[in-house]
């Protein structure tokens, strides 16, 4: 085809005139990037530096060293023991099945344990550490680091971990921490980043849990740059935390593994309190179990064992155990007596050996009776049938409201896990509790300590102390947080007439002073510490009127959780009380023959700080006591002090 | 005969023609290429043998291809014009049935140790098919149906082989450079507003057909339609490209964090960093500087490229010009406004900066088209 040159410069300024349009068109477009990248890396920079910061700088927590916890000398309950163990690294180790391999050669590894680890090497990333074993001994440790020329990707790491030197002596005080769990986290309204740490451990029970935030401290932090993947690449700065505040409880230490020990093999619970302070000088649960044990993860064996023992190792009896008082009762029926003005010291009641009201007819435990008793000679031996009477005068409530003077039915506010309120029936109680109308045979049963009275250990050494400073102690764990002393909250004087006080403390010292007190055979023997105290036997079935007629039948031959309670309260010295003890057998039997014993040694013991001297025992006495100490296995801890504190 | 062969005589012969050839467009397009050598480097942690090396070397080959085509006159490759189309379609033919699969798309023909990518071929042959049709056609005729209808037809028949493949990016592309020529040889802004008006049924399509077996696109094409509206919604999935693309952009301030200190970059977070999406550390480490450098000099050759097919009295080097231009430019347009979040991500590599092979040669080659003409024009 021919054109023309007309044609041909017609169509070329055609195209030139489409071009001129689509290069402004391209141009302005490129105007449109330009602003919109202005818009991007100069408006919104701040925006996206940030965000570029927060792709690559990671936050790391630096987990703070946990308080230790400490008794009143400064003694290390809980501490934090260094844990060796060894780390594999995949991208290091290579042909990770061969490494780990050539560490069990070195190192105790099952086979179980490889396979774990390596089902978790392939899990997470190349560069993730995993731990193959943990706990190691300082000699594995040692050997791995020897060898680590032929174990690439192995590092052996020391990190802390709780630990209780003191183990079973302070399971239910301290109790133990273990890992976060969910419901851990449910349970805290705002919390800590640190809880989020994978295996963080905080406190389960005990002191560990109750002053948890104390004790967990306030977490470092690390910034460190890391790439798409995670891998760290480097660390950009470092914020040490602060370690938790150490934790002075009131326990002394020698006096609390005394208890412990000299418990032995009995379901029983000691608590030592000081008379003037409320410190908890012991307060022991026996039988214990080793809270390191739960810290290392506890197995399913020695789960099961502690469970299925009918001595209920893993129950704090000291605090959580509600047990009828029985006779150690009756100086609170006493005192709400002598209040009420119905009686005074020398009314004198005469014991049968039964007591009746309408058709029912109540036993003395004496079934002779006592003859004639009146307040000092009733407490001494223990009749039963002189408090029935005056209780009968008096009626519950006003029972009742000396027993709360006292301390009874009132949750102790502690540290401590599971701490029972007890419980000090009184009319209106039982209406709203069982809905029932308060009879008179109730009246009868809570005057000696049975029925509806329940009190714990701690309940009824705070009584004896209440009993015998004449004030309202309260009982007090901690003595320390971190340098700051804890003042000693003040005690005001108990609302009861400290004449009536008098006479019942007289009855007291009697019952261990007299030679008709139901205590005469744990009587001290030293002037200078002469103790006041009271039996208390518990019974825990109903004996029945035909058993009765047939002869009770005798402790020794019942199955052994049919037995009675044995309890004693006590304090010393007498005439000017510093300690006051008191002490549950669970089915042990007889107050004055099992239960006596025990808190006369632990008395002595928190009096003197230390191994009772003998000349404090009657002489007859002194050779089977000095052969009991001899077999007590007690814990050295005399040396023991602060000096494995953290690592 | 057109124009061009009454003034064959003027056309400069031998060497003389170094002279004759477009200078600062060859400097603009090295300058181009050497930022994107920097920034492979910087991509590849100070490394040159990773990206940095066989880029320069492809480049040098593509320089030495560029000037061979420059220095073939451009009559030669008019009358070849045809046959090239022809050979490129074959060879996607050739790909759609024997090809090589790699990323879930067949793209790749190996013959012997040259990969071919006869999608990255078309976008020129295709160029040079339409500058010729229109060479020939009469100017009065270009905007009756029938002669509309031919283009339409060569364009479409190589877009729907590349999509087939699949690769929507370079279908889009060379979709884009054929309109381009058929606006400069001046078809009428009628079919233009049909086309527009088509094209906005056929995306409504496409949605209203999503979720049923007649769907159009890729399920993963889709996705990136979705991620494109919204890149928040699946920030670690679909929309993590974009997103990280977008910080690295966005947190270079006015001068950048320095050469080779990009975090995004360095630390991975950028994904395809040498490819699609090199524009993103360039401007993260140069910042708005460095990056809106980039745009004038990508804008500088698109400026000599007009100003060379203004200057140009032939038809058809006027349409070869314009047409290698639109299609530079069409690159660029996408691939900045895919990294700047004003686009969805489908995939098209930023021109002479992206890290492959067959786009910088047939880019360079395509330059060396321009050049034959600027060089051959009629004076």
């Amino acid at each position: 085809m021919r054109r023309t040159p007309k044609d041909t410069e017609d169509s070329a300024r055609k195209v030139r005139r489409r071009a001129v349009l689509m290069g402004g068109a391209m141009g302005a477009f490129v105007a449109v990037l330009g602003a919109r990248m202005r818009y991007l890396s100069v408006e919104q920079a701040d925006e996206f530096r940030l965000l570029a910061e927060e792709n690559r700088v990671n936050i790391r927590l630096i987990p703070p060293a946990r308080g230790l916890i400490l008794d009143r000398n400064g003694k290390l309950i809980a501490g934090n023991e260094q844990n060796y163990r060894v780390v594999i690294t995949r991208e290091d180790a290579g042909d990770v099945p061969q490494v780990l391999n050539r560490l069990a050669s070195i190192v105790p590894l099952t086979p179980e344990d490889i396979e774990k680890t390596l089902k978790e090497v392939e899990r997470r990333s190349p560069f993730v550490p995993i731990t193959v074993a943990d706990r190691l001994s300082w000699t594995d440790f040692s050997k791995i680091a020897l060898n680590a020329p032929s174990l690439p990707g192995v590092t052996p790491e020391v990190g802390l971990s709780r630990s209780y030197p003191l183990d079973t002596d302070f399971a239910h005080v301290v109790g133990y921490v273990g890992p976060v769990s969910e419901k851990d986290l449910a349970e805290i309204e705002s919390p800590d980043p640190l809880l989020q740490i994978p295996k963080f451990q905080i406190g389960k029970i005990g002191v560990e849990r109750w002053i948890e935030d104390n004790l967990r401290g306030r977490a470092g932090q690390k910034r460190i740059e890391v790439n798409h993947v995670g891998r760290v690449m480097r660390e950009l700065e470092r914020i040490e935390g602060s370690p938790g505040d150490d934790i002075r409880l009131t326990i002394d230490a020698e006096a609390q593994n005394f208890a412990q020990v000299r418990m032995g093999e009995e379901s029983a619970a000691m608590v030592a309190m000081d008379v003037e302070t409320g410190d908890i000088l012991a307060c022991a649960s026996a039988p214990s179990f080793d809270p390191n044990l739960f810290v290392r993860g506890i197995s399913q064996k020695d789960y099961s064992t502690l469970m299925e023992n009918d001595h209920r190792p893993l129950s704090n009896k000291a605090v959580a155990g509600a047990y009828p008082p029985g006779s150690t009762f009756k100086m609170v029926t006493a005192l709400a007596a002598l209040e009420s003005g119905l009686i005074n010291a020398q009314t004198g009641v005469y014991c049968p050996g039964h007591y009746e009201v309408g058709t029912r007819r109540f036993h003395c435990w004496k079934r002779g009776g006592h003859g004639t008793v009146s307040l000092h000679s009733a407490l001494a031996e223990s009749c039963d049938v002189y408090f029935y009477d005056i209780a009968q005068k008096i009626g519950i409530d006003r029972i009742a409201e000396v027993g709360r003077k006292l301390g009874l039915g009132q949750r102790m506010d502690l540290p401590m896990s599971a701490i029972t309120e007890g419980v000090m029936p009184d009319k209106a109680w039982l209406a709203q509790r069982y809905g029932q109308d308060w009879r008179i045979g109730d009246t009868i049963n809570a005057s000696i300590g049975q029925g509806y009275v329940l009190a714990s250990p701690l309940q009824l050494a705070v009584m004896t102390a209440r009993i015998a400073s004449g004030r309202a102690i309260a009982p007090r764990l901690v003595k320390a947080i971190g340098s700051e002393e804890l003042p000693v909250p003040d005690a005001p004087q108990l609302e009861i007439t400290p004449e009536y006080l008098a006479a019942v403390r007289q009855g007291m010292f009697e019952v261990m002073n007299s030679p008709r007190g139901t205590a005469k055979a744990s009587k001290v023997a030293d002037e200078t510490m002469l103790m006041a105290g009271k039996t208390g036997t518990a019974q825990v079935r109903i004996i029945s009127a035909a058993e009765r007629a047939s002869g009770v039948i005798d402790n020794k031959n019942l199955a052994w959780r049919l037995r009675d309670h044995a309890l004693f309260v006590c304090y010393a010295p007498y005439d000017r009380p510093k300690v006051a003890v008191s002490v549950v057998v669970e089915h042990g039997g007889g107050g004055s023959a099992v239960a006596a014993p025990l808190a006369r040694d632990l008395l002595l013991f928190c009096l003197t700080g230390g191994i009772p001297p003998l000349s404090a025992y009657p002489a007859s006495q002194r050779g089977t006591i000095e052969t009991r100490f001899k077999e007590m296995k007690l814990r050295d801890i005399s040396g023991a002090g602060t000096a494995k504190s953290r690592a | 005969m057109s124009f061009l062969e009454y003034r064959i005589k003027t056309a400069p012969t031998g060497l003389r023609k170094v002279f004759y050839i477009n200078w600062p467009l060859v400097l603009l397009l090295s300058a181009v290429a050497s930022v994107g050598f920097l920034m492979l480097y910087s991509v590849a942690g100070g490394n040159m043998e990773t990206w940095a090396e066989p880029q320069m070397k492809r480049f040098g080959v593509g320089m030495v291809l560029m000037f061979i085509v420059a220095f073939t006159p451009i009559w030669f490759w008019r009358n070849m014009s045809v046959l090239a189309y022809l050979v490129s379609v074959a060879l996607l033919l050739v790909v759609e049935f024997f090809g090589r699969v790699g990323m879930g798309a067949q793209r790749w023909i190996e013959l012997g140790p040259i990969v071919l990518q006869p999608s990255e071929m078309m976008k020129f042959t295709l160029v040079m098919m339409l500058a010729a049709y229109y060479d020939w056609l009469d100017p009065k005729k270009v905007s009756r149906p029938l002669w509309v209808l031919v283009p339409v037809i060569l364009i479409v028949l190589p877009t729907v082989l590349v999509l087939m493949q699949p690769n929507l990016g370079t279908s889009v592309m060379l979709l884009a450079a054929g309109a381009a020529v058929m606006f400069c040889a001046g078809v009428s802004w009628w079919y233009f507003g049909g086309v527009a008006a088509l094209v906005g049924g056929a995306i409504y399509g496409v949605f209203a057909f999503r979720g049923t077996p007649w769907q159009f696109l890729h399920d993963y094409q889709y996705r990136r339609i979705d991620t494109f509206l919204d890149p928040t919604a699946d920030p670690l999935g679909a929309g993590y490209n974009i997103i990280q693309a977008q910080i690295a952009l966005g947190s270079g301030g006015w001068a950048g964090k320095g050469f080779m200190q990009g975090t995004q970059s360095r630390l991975n977070f950028l994904p395809e960093k040498h490819t699609d999406f090199i524009f993103t550390t360039l401007a993260e480490e140069f910042g708005y500087i460095g990056a809106f450098s980039l745009l004038l000099l990508y804008a500088g050759i698109i400026g000599f490229c007009v100003i060379s097919a203004l200057q140009n009295r032939d038809r058809y080097s006027q349409l070869l010009i314009l047409g290698v231009a639109a299609n530079l430019f069409f690159y660029i347009a996408v691939n900045l406004s895919m990294v700047m979040g004003m686009a969805p991500v489908v995939g098209v590599p930023l021109p002479l900066l992206s890290y492959g092979g067959s786009a910088m040669l047939v880019l360079l080659v395509g330059f060396g088209l321009v050049q034959s003409a600027h060089v051959h024009r009629p004076r």
